[in-house]
């Protein structure tokens, strides 16, 4: 397993903004079916890394590499976020970014956009691959919500659904884009214990189908129970790696989280 | 309902209109007698007018906060309103449609040349809106330069009838590729722009056009504009002025058809909800493998499509062309017929369309106060109804859970 070539190499990854850098030599690791999370005090540079990842930002050095199964390795170094997508890296943001005046439904079917072609031309005669296109989309969308229990509220503008449920929509729309890993930016930030559990198990679900989670997220107990490896960040390093024991009896970490003592 | 606080705004208000309005309504200078009418009056219709205005505004204002605080607390459940509900019946819609369409086409019959006139001028302010609907409405790109490219649109049949003597058929969809391309070619350096940068670089565009139409004498004929531009032609067939005024208002109820039948196709795709999700959010929509350049250009193009099939019309039904036809003036009607009609919502930029047109010209009974109807028609409608005349509904889909086939039941309002 460990010989295998991870679905996301990160290499000395370093991003400056004017004089200040949020990310200094980075490396960090994904392998296939992995939950890995990412995680460290506010402002230690979890965000700018997700944000360097999905093309949203440039990175100032280092690479970003994609090996997904089966296929060859890429550099996603500033390639644009659609392209990102495209190749299979699927994000959901920290404060939730949904299309609010259209349907659960809709917002499941922009996610399909990247994996479909039609053009204007088509949208205009709807001829017989549009339209058949068109279908597809609706019932991979309705697939998605079924699994991840929204199927109830298709019809629902999204801006009216409760909070838990909104996190649940963003996952399903990423996962319309068919990604081979799945971001999660603080995916239960917000949300009450009971809503946090049904999170877990629907983490875990998508990993048994397949995908690997790279998630960063403040609820420990939701972290130390879901993950597979960990990494901790502080200032825009990495300070300590491993698995979910090993982590939570480093130093280092404690140190981060708690403060030094001065004794 | 009511509170002491209420008063005393409203009597703040209607102070301070009464002295907003003092030097126009109440004195009146007669500069050849040498006199000064004092109009007091005036003054207390002001004040008192205002007075109640403005505690009637209070009162409608203060209901709807009340109605939403119950929803919100569900209490009661949201009201489907009128327009939505006569969208999603086909028995109220199917007859109204009916009607609509017995009395567009008698409607040449029944009315006279003039009423006709000014109807084809409707219709084309219909169609240049369901065109800026897709860039401001669908898109969520505030153009302030719409106008641009309805000149283009213009200025291609007159140049082009000028020097090749090219027909109107043959103009029409060389105009609206023209446009087209004109679009694309305003789209890239506004990419990156948002908001209030995009409107002020849109509004640049349209002046820049218009101020080159209006110096560049060799290429547009300056100011003087261009005249004895053929109207359209029926296979040969001479006809006279006023029989070719009830062809042009039938070719518009064709092409204002066309254009509702492609606009409403267009928003129902792909594209269409590619273009909804980019006014929604514009990161989720990049993260979502939306490429934004592409997804913005073919907003741009295909909404100047129209403006510059449009133009073309124009410059048939006038037969002359000039660049006082063109300045931000008509470009603010375009954008009121869309947010006024409501943003992405086709019945609502027609119904916009209607009312901003034809309003001012049946209004001319009051000659002198029209401008300053059509002006409060826009600030109470912005006040009370913000979404617009019809506000835009979301397609929805039912689904049958044996086999689960998807199926469209109403189209989008």
């Amino acid at each position: 397993m460990q010989s295998e070539q991870p679905i996301l190499e990160v290499r000395q990854l370093t991003m400056d903004f004017g004089g200040i850098r949020a990310l200094d030599h980075l490396d960090l690791q994904v392998r296939e079916g992995e939950i890995v999370a990412l995680i460290g005090p506010n402002g230690a540079g979890k965000t700018t890394f997700f944000n360097c990842l999905t093309g949203m930002y440039r990175p100032t050095g280092g690479d970003l590499l994609l090996t997904p199964p089966g296929k060859e390795t890429r550099r996603l170094n500033g390639m644009k976020p659609n392209k990102v997508t495209r190749q299979g890296l699927a994000r959901t943001f920290q404060n939730i970014r949904l299309f609010p005046n259209m349907t659960v439904l809709e917002n499941v079917m922009i996610g399909r956009h990247c994996r479909t072609r039609a053009k204007v031309l088509g949208a205009i005669f709807r001829d017989r691959r549009t339209r058949r296109e068109e279908e597809e989309i609706v019932a991979f969308s309705y697939a998605i919500l079924e699994k991840i229990g929204l199927a109830g509220v298709v019809n629902e503008y999204a801006k009216n659904l409760p909070y838990g449920q909104q996190r649940r929509l963003e996952i399903a729309r990423a996962l319309a884009t068919e990604p081979i890993m799945l971001l999660l930016d603080e995916p239960a930030a917000g949300m009450n214990p009971q809503e946090t559990r049904e999170l877990d198990e629907l983490i875990t679900r998508i990993r048994d189908e397949g995908l690997s989670i790279l998630l960063i997220e403040h609820d420990m107990k939701l972290v130390m129970s879901l993950s597979d490896h960990i990494f901790v960040m502080d200032y825009g390093k990495k300070i300590a790696e491993g698995s979910p024991e090993e982590v939570r009896a480093n130093p280092a970490v404690i140190k981060a989280y708690l403060g030094e003592s001065d004794a | 309902m009511l509170r002491l606080k209420d008063l005393r705004t409203a009597l703040l208000v209607a102070l301070w209109f009464v002295f907003l309005t003092f030097p126009i309504m109440v004195i009146r200078v007669n500069p050849f007698e040498r006199t000064i009418t004092w109009r007091w009056q005036n003054m207390v219709l002001v004040g008192v007018g205002s007075f109640l205005m403005y505690l009637v505004s209070r009162i409608v204002l203060q209901r709807k906060a009340a109605r939403q605080k119950q929803l919100r607390l569900g209490l009661i459940r949201e009201k489907i309103p009128w327009s939505q509900r006569l969208l999603e019946e086909p028995r109220i819609y199917l007859p109204v449609l009916a009607g609509v369409a017995v009395f567009a086409l008698g409607f040449p019959l029944l009315f006279s040349t003039y009423q006709v006139n000014i109807m084809i001028t409707a219709l084309m302010y219909v169609m240049l809106g369901l065109g800026l609907n897709i860039v401001v409405g669908v898109a969520g790109l505030l153009d302030l330069g719409y106008v641009a490219f309805y000149a283009v649109g213009a200025y291609a049949y007159a140049l082009l009838h000028l020097h090749f003597g090219l027909g109107f058929w043959t103009v029409l969809p060389i105009g609206a590729l023209l446009a087209a391309a004109f679009g694309i070619l305003l789209g890239f350096p506004v990419l990156r722009l948002r908001g209030d940068y995009l409107a002020i670089v849109t509004l640049g565009f349209g002046e820049i056009i218009r101020l080159i139409l209006e110096n560049w004498n060799e290429f547009s004929h300056g100011p003087s504009g261009i005249a004895n531009i053929p109207r359209p032609g029926l296979f040969g067939i001479e006809m006279d002025l006023n029989s070719a005024i009830i062809y042009l208002y039938y070719l518009m109820i064709a092409l204002v058809l066309f254009t509702v039948f492609v606009v409403n196709r267009l928003q129902n795709s792909r594209i269409g909800r590619a273009w909804f999700a980019l006014r929604e959010d514009e990161i989720a929509c990049q993260a979502m493998g939306i490429d934004k350049t592409r997804t913005k250009l073919t907003a741009f193009a295909l909404g100047a499509t129209w403006a510059g099939m449009v133009g073309v019309i124009f410059a048939a039904k006038t037969t002359f062309v000039n660049p006082a036809s063109f300045t931000f003036l008509e470009s603010a009607i375009i954008l009121c017929i869309v947010v006024l009609g409501g943003m992405g919502s086709i019945v609502g930029v027609i119904l916009g369309a209607l009312v901003l047109i034809l309003l001012p010209e049946y209004l001319r009974a009051f000659s002198d106060y029209r401008m300053l109807v059509f002006g409060a028609v826009l600030v109470i409608m912005m006040v009370f109804r913000p979404q617009g005349i019809v506000s835009n509904v979301r397609r929805t889909y039912t689904f049958r859970k044996e086999n689960r086939t998807p199926e469209a039941s109403n189209t989008q309002g």
